[in-house]
């Protein structure tokens, strides 16, 4: 069964919606569910008064409306399926540690931002610093996997420690900025300056980037890993190619400002 | 004595022992250097008594099979305890398999036991190594003079059989080496169990302990022809001038029973012979495969 809040009417002011899991709507009454409280702009709203509740099965919800103005929708979630069937606005996803949270619109800035596991997939696009950190952490994303079918914006993988980033589409400027770790694959263009402060973090990139001159080239090979990584993204349903898979990828080491330990690895054409 | 086809098979068992088993895949750009690996890793490992393990390749994988995509085989690595089985594949999989030419390795066995084999093998980056995540596992990548090598950290391990065993008679070696040749062609197919001898067959079937202390193990002298005229105790029984012995071992009882079942059954069918099995009476291993219930 799945338990459907559908919104009632675009609402006037931001909406907070973090307490939107399925793991915090298990074991609710639908009254219980309709009385837990949102921040409306600046006020505490009843759930019930911005949302129409039906079904039932808190590990499976679904959140059905124009939702761009309703922030932190499965933030912090830690288990089940939570689908959002309009979209999303900022922070969905923000600290999630399990489950999957699907966005089948668009999502607003700071999707899976600083999340520790779990699967985030967004149908349409990503807004700036997908996965990142917020101002002051010293690491953004730190587990986890996050899927983008469309385009993402500046900064994805911001600070990223540990997971996976993959974007079907462009990905902004600077992805990867001061990464740890962790690996962004970008199937589309990669913006400028990728990579930029990252100290062990690896981009993979299907086409040629603008690439920093702090980066240096390596050598051109075959990346087992990269082989890995791509089967697992097109088993999620990302569109990468048997030649991507198979490819010979030049190996660009930096960021040579930081610990040098970073790779940006592009997709060189056939033999 | 149990008649099936024109075997005469024995009323006894094989006693066999808990060992600790591991499914290593090996991935590499062509099935040939996947090979190569395999053949390299499994190499040397017959008998725990010289070898500290015993191993085979299980079979061959095609690249729809495997992590990456790539041509395969997976072998399978016994011993007899969890850590001896983890410095084995340590030293194995560091010494035949990262040293391969275009080869990744990954662990092939769902098992809630699991060693360390990967995050010890990164010590060969000396600093350069790196770690990825993926689905929960972790990978480690080294970079080696021709590229880079992928090996997953962690192995899964369980608790399965070694020392399932077949012992086939026939009145020349011919003959003997015929028939085992039909029992082990017929066993191979097992998943979960492999013929750690060469070419699955054992000659030199051995008994525990030796007239000279430093030796733990001894040429089973009661079933050696050459012996029949000069041993009290001989068991070679008489229009028998040849025995050979094929082992198996398996990630548990019942692809060690399967491997027995076919192999008893494509021996018998091959042609007239004894067939027997190898036991300590009983006493020492904690499985018991009988022959008649491997009898259709």
């Amino acid at each position: 069964m799945t338990l459907t809040l559908t919104l009632r009417a675009a609402p006037e002011a931001p909406v907070l919606a973090e307490a939107l899991c399925p793991d915090l709507l298990a074991g609710l009454t639908k009254p219980e569910i309709e009385r837990l409280e949102l921040w409306h702009g600046n006020r505490r709203a009843a759930l019930g008064e911005l949302f129409a509740v039906s079904g039932d099965g808190a590990q499976d919800v679904r959140v059905v409306g124009d939702l761009g103005r309703v922030a932190g929708l499965g933030a912090g979630m830690a288990g089940g399926r939570l689908t959002l069937a309009g979209g999303a606005g900022p922070h969905a996803g923000a600290g999630m540690r399990g489950g999957e949270l699907v966005v089948e619109g668009d999502a607003g800035d700071w999707a899976g931002a600083e999340m520790r596991g779990g699967r985030l997939v967004v149908r349409g696009s990503a807004g700036r610093r997908l996965g990142g950190a917020y101002a002051g952490s010293r690491a953004g994303m730190r587990g986890g996997e996050i899927l983008v079918h469309g385009d993402a914006g500046g900064e994805a993988g911001a600070g990223l420690r540990r997971g996976l980033i993959a974007v079907a589409g462009r990905v902004g400027e600077a992805a990867g900025l001061s990464a740890p770790a962790g690996t962004i694959v970008a199937l589309g263009a990669l913006g400028p300056h990728p990579g930029a402060g990252m100290r062990r973090a690896s981009i993979v990139a299907m086409a040629a980037a603008p690439l920093l001159p702090t980066y240096a080239r390596a050598c051109t090979y075959r990346p087992p890993f990269v082989r890995l990584c791509l089967r697992r993204l097109r088993a999620l349903g990302l569109p990468v190619t048997d030649d991507q898979i198979a490819g010979r990828y030049t190996r660009w080491s930096g960021d040579g400002l930081e610990l040098g330990r970073g790779e940006i690895l592009t997709l060189e054409g056939p033999e | 004595m149990i008649r099936h086809h024109a075997a005469e098979v024995e009323d006894t068992f094989a006693e066999a022992f808990t060992m600790w088993g591991a499914r290593i895949v090996i991935t590499a750009e062509t099935p040939v250097w996947a090979g190569h690996a395999a053949r390299s890793l499994t190499g040397f490992a017959t008998s725990v008594i010289g070898c500290k393990c015993e191993a085979g390749i299980e079979r061959e994988l095609e690249a729809a099979e495997t992590p990456d995509g790539r041509p395969g085989v997976s072998a399978l690595l016994f011993a007899p305890d969890r850590d001896g089985l983890a410095k084995r594949l340590v030293e194995r999989v560091g010494q035949t398999v990262l040293t391969c030419p275009t080869t990744a390795c990954f662990n092939g066995l769902a098992a809630e036991d699991e060693v360390d084999v990967g995050g010890q093998l990164r010590y060969f980056g000396d600093g350069w190594q790196a770690s990825k995540v993926l689905a929960g596992r972790r990978y480690w990548r080294i970079p080696v003079m021709e590229g880079e090598f992928l090996v997953e950290e962690r192995f899964g391990i369980v608790e399965g059989v070694g020392g399932g065993n077949l012992i086939v008679m026939a009145d020349d070696a011919a003959t003997a080496l015929h028939l085992t040749e039909a029992a082990a062609e017929a066993m191979a197919p097992v998943e979960g169990a492999i013929l750690p001898f060469p070419g699955g067959i054992a000659r030199s079937g051995s008994k525990v302990g030796s007239r000279y202390p430093a030796l733990m193990a001894s040429t089973n002298h009661v079933l050696c022809p050459t012996l029949r005229a000069q041993v009290d105790d001989s068991e070679v029984p008489d229009g028998i001038d040849s025995v050979l012995e094929i082992v198996i071992d398996g990630l548990g009882a019942d692809p060690v029973r399967e491997a027995m079942r076919r192999g008893l059954d494509a021996a018998a069918r091959s042609g007239a012979c004894r067939i027997t099995a190898g036991n300590y009476g009983g006493s020492l291993g904690e499985h018991h495969f009988h022959l008649r219930e491997l009898v259709p």
